[in-house]
C-alpha cells in the first residue's frame, strides 16, 4: 500500500465529517474499551503480566540475533524453510517465487499487517496470482478496495448497510431478492463464498503473532479459524513474520497470550491460538506439503538499540488505538497507511520515513491513555514527542511556528522582561475578553484559536498570583 | 543478494545495534539457559486451581465463550449423550472422527442410529469429533494436537464440532498443558499442529456484533470423561 500520511490533516478533516464513520467509531467505547475494563479487572494479576510480558520482550531483544538462529535450526529440522527479508521488496519477491513454484493461481489469506506493510496482494496480483483475503474484515475491504483501518478490526469504519451493498454488487451468483439484514445473514453469506476458496487454493499465506525459538514454531491467533484453515488446506504455507516477533519459549508465549487478548478484544483468551511447526509429517493425513516463513526487517534493525527500541516490543494487540481519542474521531485511514493510531504515530515515521510521515506523531493530545493501556508498557507519547524534536532539528517545522518559540525563548530567558511583557499582556486580555470570558480569534495566533477557543485570562499572570498567595501565608 | 547474504546482512544489523561487549559467551549462555530450561513466568492463581473448583473454573469458563459441556461418567455414555445431542439440534446422526483409540473403545453399536465416518475432514462434513490432548482450565481452553489420530482439517470444517477430553486431561494453565505435551513429544519438539480451542468460531468485524460460525464450527460441545 502506498503511503498517504502526507494528506493526514486533509484526511482527518474529512473524516471528521463523515457520517457513517463517526457511527462505526462510536462502537469501540461500549465494546473494545469496555470489554478490556471487564478482563483486566477478571484477572488480579494483570498488572504484573504486563511487567512481566515487557520483560520477556526485553530479553529477547537483547539476544535477538541468537534467538532468531536458534528459531531457524528449528524450522529447518522440522522440514521447514526460513527466508531472510531485509526489506519489503525482498519479502515480495520471496513470496512470488514461492508461489509461483508452486504454480499457484489463487492464494488464501490470513489477516496479516506484515502483508499490507509489504503491499503483497497487489504484487501478485501483477503477477497472475489471485489472493483472496479470509478474514471477514480483510474480505470486506479487499472488495472495496480499501486499506485496513484498524489493526485487528480492519473494517471498523463499516456499516451493516455498506457490506450489503457491497455483497449484492459482489456476490451475482446468489438471488438478488434474498434478505442480507441481519449481522448474522452477512456473516453466513461470506462463510458460504469464501469456503469453496479455502478448499480450492494452491497457497495459504498467513501471519505470525509470535515466533518461538524453543520449538521452531509460528503462532497464530484468530476468533474466525479462517487462518487456520488458511494454513492446514493448500499444498503449500507461506508465513510472513517480522524478526520481532521471536520469543524464546513456549512459557514466554504463554506470558504474551495472557495479556494480547484481554488487551485487544477483551476476551480472556482467543478463541483459536494455533501453533505450527513445520510442514505435514509422514503419518498426517491434512497439512501442508511446503512451510516456509519469510522473516522481514524492513528498518527494525535501526529501531533496535534506537530512542525508538521500545516500539520493537508491540504485540499488535490495538488497545492503544482503542483507548485514543483522536483515533476515536477521525479513525484509520486518516493516518495514511497500515498502522493507525497511537502505535502507527511511532511505527509509521520509523517504518517509511519522518518525511513520509512526520503529520502522524503530531496526531495526539498527550494525554496519555495510549501508555497507559499499553500491555507492554511501551512509552508512546515519548517516542512522538523524539519525532517531534527530529522534525524540529531537521527543519521540517514551519518557518512560523520557529520564529514565535524563538521570540518566547528570547522573552522567557530575560526574568524581568517575560515579567513585564506578561504583566502587561495578561490584564489587556482579560479586559479584551471580559464580556465572553473566552476569546474566539487572537491575532497572530489564528492557527491555534480557529479550532478552539482561548479562555481568557483572570487579569493576573500565575507568578503575581504567586506572589500574593506567599506573602498571604 | 543472496539468501546467505540477506541472512548475514540482517544478523549483523542485529549485532551491530546491539553492540554486544566482548565475547558473546554470557549471551549465548543465556540463550541456551533458557531454551532448555523454559523457566515459567507469573502464572495467575485461577492457573493453579486444583481438584473440583479446577473443573467448575474449566466448565464455567467455556460455557462462557459459548461451548456447550457435558459431563459422561465413562465412555460407555458417550453414544448416549451424542445421539442426543444431534437430535436436538436437529442433525444428522453422522459424524467424522479420526483414528484415536478412544474412539474404537467407544461402543457405539449401542446406539445404532449413529454412524461414524473415518478420515481427514472433508468441506461437506456437518459434525465431527476430536479428541483433546489437554485442556487448560484458566481460559477454558483446550489443546488438540494433529496427526492420524485427529486430523486438523476436522476441527475446522465441519458445522458442528463434537470435543471428547478425559477428566484427568483438564490441568490448571498453559505450563501444565504445554509440559504434558513435552511429556508426549519431547524436549523442544511439537506435533505439526497444536490448536488451542476456547469456543466456538465467531466474528464480531460488522458492528462489532458477535456472530457465531464466522469460518470455523458454528457450535462446540465439549464432552468431559470421567
Ligand atoms: S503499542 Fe502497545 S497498545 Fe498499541 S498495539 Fe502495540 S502493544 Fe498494543
Amino acid at each position: 500500500m502506498k503511503p498517504q500520511s502526507r494528506a493526514f490533516k486533509t484526511n482527518a478533516t474529512q473524516a471528521l465529517t463523515n457520517e457513517p464513520l463517526k457511527k462505526a467509531l462510536g462502537g469501540i467505547k461500549h465494546g473494545f474499551v469496555a470489554n478490556r475494563a471487564r478482563a483486566r479487572a477478571n484477572l488480579p494479576e494483570f498488572e504484573q503480566l504486563r511487567d512481566e510480558a515487557k520483560a520477556v520482550k526485553e530479553h529477547t531483544l537483547a539476544h535477538l540475533d541468537l534467538y532468531l538462529e536458534e528459531y531457524e535450526k528449528k524450522v529447518t529440522a522440522s522440514g521447514g524453510h526460513v527466508h531472510w527479508a531485509p526489506t519489503a521488496s525482498d519479502a515480495r519477491e520471496a513470496i512470488l517465487k514461492i508461489c509461483q513454484d508452486a504454480g499457484a493461481k489463487t492464494v488464501t489469506k490470513g489477516k496479516t499487517m506484515i502483508g499490507e506493510e509489504i503491499a503483497i496482494n497487489d504484487y501478485l496480483e501483477d503477477a497472475g496470482i489471485t489472493p483472496v483475503e479470509t478474514d471477514l474484515g480483510e474480505y470486506l475491504i479487499q472488495i472495496r478496495n480499501e486499506a485496513p483501518s484498524h489493526i485487528i478490526a480492519p473494517a471498523i469504519h463499516l456499516t451493516k448497510d455498506q457490506v450489503e451493498a457491497d455483497f449484492r454488487k459482489l456476490h451475482t451468483s446468489l438471488p438478488y431478492d434474498r434478505v442480507l439484514e441481519e449481522p448474522a445473514q452477512l456473516v453466513a453469506e461470506a462463510r458460504k463464498m469464501l469456503r469453496e476458496q479455502f478448499l480450492a487454493a494452491d497457497v495459504g499465506i498467513t501471519g505470525a503473532n509470535l515466533l518461538i525459538a524453543e520449538t521452531g514454531t509460528s503462532v497464530i491467533v484468530t476468533n474466525e479459524g479462517n487462518g487456520d484453515l488458511t494454513q492446514c488446506l493448500p499444498r503449500v504455507h507461506i508465513v510472513i513474520a517480522s524478526i520481532e516477533k521471536t520469543v524464546p519459549t513456549l512459557e514466554d508465549a504463554n506470558t504474551i497470550l495472557r495479556v494480547l487478548a484481554r488487551s485487544a478484544t477483551g476476551q480472556e483468551c482467543s478463541t483459536y491460538t494455533t501453533f505450527t511447526t513445520g510442514p505435514k509429517r509422514p503419518e498426517d493425513p491434512d497439512g501442508p506439503e511446503e512451510y516456509h516463513v519469510v522473516l522481514l526487517d524492513n528498518g527494525r534493525t535501526e529501531m533496535l538499540g534506537s530512542e525508538f527500541h521500545d516500539m520493537l516490543r508491540c504485540i499488535r494487540c490495538g488497545a492503544c488505538m482503542n483507548h485514543c481519542p483522536v483515533y476515536g474521531a477521525v479513525g484509520g485511514h486518516a493516518y495514511g497507511w497500515v498502522y493507525p493510531g497511537p502505535m502507527g504515530a511511532v511505527l509509521t515515521p520509523s517504518l517509511i520515513g519522518i518525511d513520509e510521515a512526520g503529520h502522524l506523531p503530531n496526531a495526539s493530545t498527550f494525554c496519555g491513555r495510549c501508555e497507559a493501556v499499553c500491555p507492554m508498557r511501551i512509552p508512546l507519547p515519548k517516542m512522538m514527542r523524539h519525532y517531534r524534536e527530529r522534525e524540529y532539528e531537521k527543519g521540517n517545522t514551519p518557518h512560523r511556528y520557529k520564529l514565535g518559540l524563538k521570540l518566547w525563548a528570547f522573552a522567557a530567558k530575560r526574568y524581568r522582561l517575560y515579567q513585564a511583557l506578561t504583566g502587561l499582556a495578561i490584564p489587556l486580555m482579560a479586559r479584551f475578553g471580559k464580556r465572553s470570558g473566552r476569546f474566539r480569534t487572537i491575532p497572530l495566533a489564528g492557527g491555534w484559536t480557529r479550532h478552539r477557543d482561548l479562555p481568557a485570562p483572570q487579569g493576573k499572570t500565575f507568578q503575581q498570583l504567586w506572589r500574593e498567595k506567599e506573602a498571604k501565608s | 543478494m543472496s539468501g546467505a547474504e540477506d541472512r548475514q546482512s540482517i544478523l549483523d544489523a542485529i549485532r551491530s545495534a546491539l553492540h554486544p561487549k566482548g565475547d558473546d559467551t554470557a549471551r549465548k549462555q543465556a540463550v541456551r539457559e533458557r531454551l532448555t530450561s523454559h523457566p515459567s513466568n507469573l502464572v495467575p492463581r485461577r492457573g493453579k486451581a486444583s481438584g473440583d473448583a479446577r473443573l467448575k473454573l474449566f466448565i464455567e469458563t467455556l460455557e462462557g465463550q459459548s461451548a456447550k459441556v457435558s459431563r459422561a461418567k465413562s465412555a460407555n455414555d458417550i453414544p448416549d449423550i451424542v445421539a442426543a445431542y444431534l437430535r436436538e439440534s436437529n442433525l444428522p446422526a453422522e459424524f467424522r472422527t479420526g483414528s484415536d483409540e478412544l474412539f474404537d473403545r467407544i461402543p457405539w453399536d449401542k446406539t445404532p442410529a449413529l454412524t461414524r465416518h473415518q478420515g481427514r475432514g472433508q468441506g461437506s462434513d456437518a459434525v465431527t469429533m476430536s479428541r483433546a490432548r489437554s485442556a487448560a482450565a484458566e481460559t477454558g481452553t483446550l489443546f488438540l494436537t494433529s496427526g492420524e489420530e485427529n486430523p486438523t482439517t476436522l476441527n475446522f470444517l465441519p458445522d458442528t464440532h463434537i470435543m471428547i477430553i478425559s477428566k484427568q486431561d483438564i490441568l490448571g494453565s498453559y505450563e501444565d498443558a504445554w509440559n504434558a505435551l513435552r511429556d508426549i513429544y519431547g524436549a523442544r519438539t511439537l506435533p505439526r499442529a497444536v490448536n488451542l480451542v476456547s469456543g466456538p468460531s465467531r466474528t464480531a468485524d460488522i458492528e462489532q456484533i458477535i456472530v457465531m460460525g464466522a469460518h470455523g464450527p458454528r457450535r462446540l460441545h465439549v464432552i468431559i470423561v470421567g
